[in-house]
Parts: structure tokens; sequence; C-alpha cells
């Protein structure tokens, strides 16, 4: 009696603590929402008036739509560039011998540990260089290396599960080995490439430490300039700002569900 | 030997060396493929980072010498950087743990379709901006934060807290950061360990404490030693929010980095905090590829 | 199907292939005529799906040739050899229909939508599937899998179809089954068939010829039958077909069990590591008085009788030979009654049943 007494206080014990834990992950996350929406101007919690001044005063800054733009632009090409880059060279390595597979993985991981701050540094003087800090496209070749570890990492574990003797069987049946890959192979590691070309866009899209050393003047990113501006003060169009950033990356990650969920109710 | 047999003879060898070649094709082509994305790495992290690397072993004259390194174990502006930022990455790491274990373990233990949905709440923040969470603790911990004017209405403290811009901000904000990186793969390997084998250590009459301890604990102990590892790593190289929740008063190796070329254009040193923060990060990349396995980052 | 094509033979030669210290193609040489059914039979990593391979072009020999006609093969990549394959997986497109997987070769061929579609719905036909093409995969079951990936196969009559072990993912019934199909289907078929297995029983079932093979290397090419009859080592003897074994001294092409010479009318094949004494259950004869003076004497005393449904195995200990198995049919058993335990019994192993083979082939 007395263990089972035990084993109901230390379940609930668990609970609470589980519980606690997850309102700490999720309301400061959301709490930007509430205030994005506040009618005062300065920041008050909860909001005692409702207004879309924030928005407004984002939506029609010159400089903040002008950076929206420039990051926008930035992660779309990223993952443009990031995404077959990636899935080609996953696809490389997949074929590869487990020798050369297992060094280049290695190799192929380091952006995503090594610390973000030398990895900027070294950007920054190697674009010192080449003329190409405060460029888009120093942004885009910068971002593409930080976005390619996760594209390879996510299409080599879809190519993992997915069973390999089909594009052998559509090359036996003719195919030549590009059009077996085209027509077999990425149909069914598609979701995979998505995921790949989703990460891709919000590593771009969020990316702070690069962008606040080589973007600059007419090519900031809108995470230089919120950096920038949290720095001196809090200005509460960050958090309409913020919202919007929210928007985008929550819902992305539901579209990518969504793909994924429909993807799997074919099989 | 009969002609017919020499042809063949002939042949066989001809067809050994087109199949040498056409193995070396192959093999290039897939390399080929690869190569665009390895050479963008290559180029874009470790050219820079080697080149910068070298920086640190050249002084002001440009002559070849260790004062760089010197200097940072001398001053003791850069000896503090070196102690605030361990001890922030340790309390950051030590209070993941406690936060993210228990979180996990009790996902282990509501049904698999709550969990999912629960999981929502680790997800969301992991997707959300890094600067946006930063900001929303700037909002909840300043001065007339959200916090701070809660518990003065509700009479629990007169004078409002410091709890932004400093040590403590710093090290709230990060956890929240670094939270999901202990909580993914945790909570990974924990669905993996067997429950028949915890439900069989009761049965054997083992307590379900002492079944937790001697069973469930160590199963799960590769998964919690790959997320204390990911969070060390991160920590110990974090910049934004130290930098923005910290007020300038918190230095860690980062900022410290960072300062160091805009402000002060000290190349030489700032290569040489780059250089030590490398070899810390990679001396735990390699703990970790022993340990875990980097390549288990592969499959999923 | 339409014969304008023709079926190939295939001629393989000096084909070799290592995996660091492991050959798994050990100077192989085989010649499989135009339209024959053959088998390559083996444990696992025996190197029959690495021979199998080979010939699709999926793995590359070190050295050899590889002919189909008088086309040397041995470069030419896998969509330009122009095979039917079955895979162990079916490998199916389960992203695809059932008629647009049949249809997939016809397409890279460049055939128009329409003939695809009666193409499609012809191949279904022949593997009863007709019907079944607007099917997704996943609504198959493992045998109709097992026919789709067959219909794709052979949808553009190729002149050689390769099988690897396409019938291992079915239960017993449903294999045996398919096994008698598929076999009516080559006939049917004008191609060269190459079908990889570990089962030998299947092996025995479907070929015109099996290649048993081991270690990289090919033991025995053979008829079924003779295969069976006159196995040339004892790995072969012992994988192929239920046996028992008694290390035998053969000198002067004669073979010595313990004191008494065998009498056999199967040549003795060379070999190394000494010979043996093949024992088929089946083949021996229990004999109701002494054993003719014609036939080998294995008698000895009944250890053990097990009823097995079909037959009944009694187990009989000989004093030369160790345990022999007999197998006697369940009906003549019931006729004539069965020796109960401890009994001596003759049993007779008739000169053309006695087996004598190599440890190991030369």
């Amino acid at each position: 009696m007395e263990q089972v007494g035990q084993r109901k206080i230390d379940g609930l014990w668990l609970m609470v603590v589980g519980i606690a834990v997850l309102f700490f992950l999720i309301l400061p996350t959301l709490i930007v929402i509430p205030m994005s929406f506040s009618g005062a101007s300065f920041l008050e919690f909860p909001p005692t008036s409702f207004s879309f001044r924030w928005y407004e005063t984002y939506f029609t800054s010159p400089e903040w739509m002008s950076a929206t733009k420039t990051s926008l632009i930035a992660a779309v090409l990223t993952t443009a560039i990031a995404t077959p880059l990636g899935s080609l060279c996953a696809y490389g390595l997949h074929c590869s011998t487990p020798r050369i597979r297992s060094t280049a993985q290695i190799l192929v991981i380091m952006p995503i540990v090594v610390p973000v701050i030398l990895i900027a540094v070294g950007v920054f003087s190697l674009y010192a260089k080449l003329g190409l800090n405060y460029t888009l496209t120093g942004i885009v070749i910068a971002h593409t290396a930080l976005a390619l570890p996760f594209v390879i990492v996510t299409v080599m574990s879809g190519l993992q599960n997915y069973d390999f003797d089909q594009e052998l069987a559509a090359r036996s049946l003719g195919a030549s080995r590009a059009y077996a890959l085209w027509t077999v192979t990425v149909p069914q590691v598609k979701f995979s490439i998505q995921t790949g070309a989703f990460l891709a866009f919000i590593t771009s899209l969020d990316e702070v430490v690069i962008s606040m050393l080589v973007s600059g003047g007419e090519n900031a990113t809108i995470t230089r300039r919120m950096f920038n501006s949290l720095r001196d003060q809090l200005d509460p169009t960050i958090a309409a700002i913020s919202t919007c950033l929210i928007v985008v990356s929550v819902g992305m990650l539901i579209g990518v569900q969504l793909i994924g969920r429909s993807k799997n109710a074919d099989k | 030997m009969s002609v017919a047999e020499l042809n063949g003879a002939a042949q066989t060898l001809q067809n050994a060396s087109t199949l040498k070649s056409e193995e070396r094709r192959e093999s290039l082509t897939f390399l080929g493929l690869s190569m665009p994305a390895v050479l963008a790495i290559l180029i874009v992290v470790f050219l820079p980072i080697f080149w910068l690397s070298s920086l640190s072993f050249y002084n002001a004259a440009g002559e070849l010498s260790m004062e760089n390194y010197a200097r940072i174990f001398e001053s003791a502006l850069y000896r503090r950087t070196f102690v605030v930022t361990f001890q922030i990455t340790i309390a950051v790491t030590v209070i993941c743990v406690l936060l993210g274990y228990p979180l996990c373990y009790w996902l282990t233990k509501v049904p698999d379709r709550t969990a999912a949905i629960l999981m929502v709440f680790v997800l969301v923040p992991f997707w959300t901006s890094v600067l946006v969470r930063t900001y929303a603790w700037l909002v909840l911990l300043q001065r007339n934060g959200v916090i701070n004017s809660s518990l003065m209405k509700l009479g629990v403290i007169q004078e409002p807290l410091q709890l932004a811009h400093n040590l403590t901000g710093s090290i709230i904000g990060m956890v929240h950061i670094m939270l999901p990186f202990l909580v993914l793969p945790l909570y990974a390997t924990m669905r993996g360990v067997d429950t028949d084998l915890v439900r069989a250590a009761v049965g054997l009459g083992s307590s379900p404490r002492g079944a937790f301890w001697r069973v469930f604990f160590p199963m799960s102990l590769p998964g919690l030693f790959a997320g204390i590892v990911l969070v060390f790593i991160l920590s110990l190289g974090f910049f934004v929010t130290p930098a923005l929740l910290g007020g300038g008063k918190v230095q860690m190796l980062a900022q410290r980095i960072e300062s160091t070329i805009t402000v002060y254009s000290n190349w030489g040193a700032a290569s040489a905090l780059g250089v030590v923060l490398l070899l810390l990060a990679l001396a735990m990349i390699w703990l970790m590829n022993r340990v875990f396995g980097l390549d288990k980052l592969f499959m999923r | 199907m339409s014969s304008a094509n023709q079926s190939l033979p295939i001629d393989i030669s000096s084909l070799s292939k290592a995996y660091g210290a492991v050959k798994a193609l050990d100077d192989v040489s085989l010649n499989i005529a135009a339209g024959e059914f053959l088998t390559l039979l083996g444990p696992s990593g025996s190197g029959k799906t690495t021979l199998l391979m080979a010939l699709a072009g999926f793995v590359r020999p070190d050295g050899g040739s590889i002919r189909f006609g008088d086309r040397e093969m041995i470069a030419t990549p896998p969509h330009k050899r122009g095979l039917g394959m079955v895979f162990q997986s079916y490998a199916l497109f389960p992203f695809m229909t059932v008629a647009e997987n049949v249809a997939y070769p016809l397409k890279i061929r460049g055939v128009s939508k329409s003939d695809q579609k009666t193409r499609a719905e012809r191949a279904l036909d022949t593997v009863q599937l007709g019907g079944y093409g607007d099917r997704r995969i996943t609504q198959m079951s493992g045998g109709q899998r097992q026919r789709v990936a067959l219909a794709r196969a052979m949808v553009f009559e190729p002149q050689i179809i390769l099988m690897d072990e396409p019938l291992s993912a079915l239960d017993k019934k449903l294999r045996e089954h398919m096994q008698i199909e598929l076999k009516a289907l080559h006939q049917k078929l004008d191609a060269t068939v190459v079908y990889v297995t570990h089962d030998q029983r299947e092996a025995l079932t479907m070929s015109d010829r099996i290649a048993v093979v081991n270690h990289g290397r090919i033991e025995q090419v053979e008829t079924p039958e003779r295969l069976y009859r006159q196995p040339h080592s004892f790995f072969v003897a012992d994988f192929v077909g239920e046996s028992m074994s008694a290390p035998v001294k053969v000198a002067n092409d004669r073979a010595h069990l313990g004191e008494s010479v065998l009498k056999s009318d199967l040549p003795i094949a060379q070999g190394s590591g000494g010979h043996r004494l093949v024992i088929r259950p089946e083949l021996l004869e229990v004999t109701s008085g002494a054993v003719p003076e014609t036939a080998n004497d294995l008698s000895g005393r009944v250890n053990d009788i097990i009823y097995q449904g079909d037959s009944v195995l009694v187990i009989v200990q000989n004093d030369n030979a160790g345990e022999i198995n007999v197998r006697v049919p369940a009906n003549r058993a019931g006729q004539t009654g069965l020796p109960s335990k401890g009994e001596q019994i003759g049993l007779a192993l008739h000169p053309e049943d006695t087996i004598i083979v190599p440890e190991h082939v030369s």
C-alpha cells in the first residue's frame, strides 16, 4: 500500500514539473503575440487597449520593409541553392563507399556544431578581401553554407529509409541513372527534400550572427535590424515583427507536417 | 593455347582495364555530385576559420609569436570572460537537465497521442527565431516588465527585481533557447527504452523507484549525454541571448570575440580567443563522436 | 507473348569480384543456353546474388567476360542491357498505380500512350491480374505484388529475365503455387531466365538446370534430377535434398565403408579432403529378410520411429555408417507393419543409389 501511495505522489510530482516546464517553453514564445496588438506606446502586459498601430509602423517603415525584403530574398535564394546542392550531395554520399561517406559526414556536420561567431568572423574577413560584405550575394553564400548540413542530413535519412532496390529496378527496366533518380527516387524522398528546404529557409531567415557582421546598409537583414534595435530600446514594433516571424515559422512547420501526413496517408 | 583461347584471354584483360576505369569514373561521378556542397562548406566555413586561426600566431608587428595567447591568459579581463563563459554554460546545462529530464520522463508516461500534442510545446519554441524569444524574455524580465509588475501587484515584492541585463537574465533566456536541444534527443532515446524491462524489474521485486534508477535511467543515458553535449557546445559559443539579456555586463567568449574585432579591431587577440573556443568545441564534438557517434545524426 | 524477340544465350567466363579479402566471385564460368531456365542455388553469402547483380550490371566485376549472344556486356550500364529483373523486395514504385508500374519500361522506350495501355493490360492478363491496373500498390497483397513485379519485368519482352529470390517473401502454400505458375509462364515467354534462390526444393521444382554456388565458385551445373542423384561434391549432396553421410576410404576407384567394399554404379568424382558416402533416406530399402548380394548392406538396430504424416522416419543404428534415417511411405508402412524399437532390420542401398563424393571439388 505504501508503495502505491508513493508511486502516486511520484507521478503527481512528475506531472506538475512536466506541465510547468512546458509552460516555461511555450508562454514566452507566445507572449509577444498579444503585445503586438497593444494600443499603448510602451510595453505593457496584459495590453489594456487593442490596435494595429505597431503593424502599421512596421509595414509603413521603409527601413523595416527593405530589411524584410532583403531577408526574404536571401532566404528564398538560400533555399533555392542549398536544397538542390544538398540533395545531390546526400545522394552522392549515399552511393559512395562507406569510407568516403563517413569522412564527408563529419565534415558536412561541422557548420552546425562549430560556434557561429567563428564562422561569422571568418566569413567577415574573407568577404572584406572579396568585397562581399554588405551584399546580398555575400549573405546568400554564407547562409547556404549554414543551411546545407540541414538539407544533407534530412535527405540522407530519407534515402536511408527508402528501398534503394526501386532505383535499381528502374534502371534494369531501361532507365538511365539520372532518369531513375528523377522519376523514382526523387518522388519518394520528396518529403525529406521539402523538410530540408524548410530548414534551409528558416535557417536563413532566423540567422543573426553572420547577418550582424556581413549584412548592412541597403542589404541589412531583418534580424540585424532587430538585433540593433533591441540593443538600444524595447520598441513595440519588434512585437509585431516577431509575431510575423512566428507565423511564418509555425505556418511552414504546420505546412510541412500536413504534406508529410497526406503522404503517409497515401502509403 | 588455341587462337580462340588467346582471343578470349585478350578480351578478358581488356575487360578488366575497362572495368577499372568505369569504376573510377563512377566514384568520381558520386564525388562530383557531393562536391559543390562540400566545397561550399569548405570555403565558407573551414577556409576562413583556418586563416583566422593563423592570425593568432602573429603579433602586432607581424612576427610569429605566441603574444596573443600569453595576453589571453594574463589579462584579468580575458580570464574573467572565460570564467563567466564556463559559469553560464555549466549553469545552463545543469538547469536544462533538471528541467528537461523530468519533462521527457513524464512524456513517456502519458499516452502517445497526448505526448505528440505536448511535443508541440517543445517544437514551436524550437522553430521560433532566437531573437523573437530573447525579445520576449526582455519584455518579461525588465524592470517594469511582466514578471516584476505582477509580483509587485501581488505584493510579493516592493522593489522591482533586477532580472534582465545581468547574469540571471542571460541564464534564464539561454535555458529557454537550449532546452529543446536537450529534450529532443533525450525524448527520442527514452521512447526507445523497452518499458517491459522496467516492468520486469518491478515484477522481480524492485521498487518502482529502484527500477527507475537501476533500469530506466541507465538506458536513457545515451540520449541524455547527447543532449548535454549539444547544449554545452551551443552555449559555449552562444552570442545573441547573452548579448541582449546580459545588457553589456555579461561578456561571454563569443561577445568578447565580436567586440575585440568591431570595437578594438584587434584581430590577433580575437583570433586567439577564437582558436581557444574552437578547440573547446572540437574537444566536445570529439567526445560526442566517441560516446554517441556523430553519424547517428544521419539516422532517423 | 510475341516471339519477335529471340531469347539469348549467356556466356560467363572467368568472372571475378573481390570485396577486400573476400572473393564473392572466384573465376566463375557458366554457359546458359537460349531459352533456358537456370537457377543459381546456394546458401546466403555464397555469391549467387553477386553473380546475378553482375549480370544485371549493378555489381561491377574485377574482371572476366559476360556475353549476351555475341555482345560483350561487362561494361554496359544496366539500362542498356535490355534485361527484365524481378527483385526480392519486388521494388514496385509505391506512388504509381499497378498499370503505371507495368507501363514504366514502355514509357522509357517511347512507346505511345495507347500502346502502353494495351501492352500493360496484356502483361497483367498474363499474370492473371487483368482489371487490377488502377489499383494502388498498397492495395495489393504480397502475392499480387509479386505478379505485378513479374508483369513489369516482362512487358517489354526482354530476351533475358533475372529473378532474385522473387518468392521468398510469400508463405509456403502461395510460394509452391507460384513456382508452378512461373514455370508455366517461362514456357510461354521466349526468354532466358536466371533465377536465384537458396531453397533447393524450389530450384529442383522449377529449373532446366541448376548451378550450385558456394564460396564464390560454381560447384556443379546439372539438370535437377542428375544433380540430385549424382552430386559431384559433398557440399552439393548435402545442400540439395535430405541426406546423411559417412566417411569412406577410396583406393583404386573402390570405396570402403569399414571392412566392406561399396558397390556403386556411379562414378566417383575426384577431389580433396577424403570421400563420403551419401545416403538419401528415401532411397534405402527395408528388406524383410537378408539384404541381397547385389546391394550394399546397411542393416542395423532401430533406434526410434517418428511419424511425419506423409511418411514415417525410421532411425537405424549401423555399425559402420552410424545413425541412418530411412524414410518409409506412410501407406506402405501401414500395410506391411513397421519395425519396432530395438528390432534388428535389413537395409539395402542399391548400387545405382550409392553416391560417393569427395569432401571438396578440386
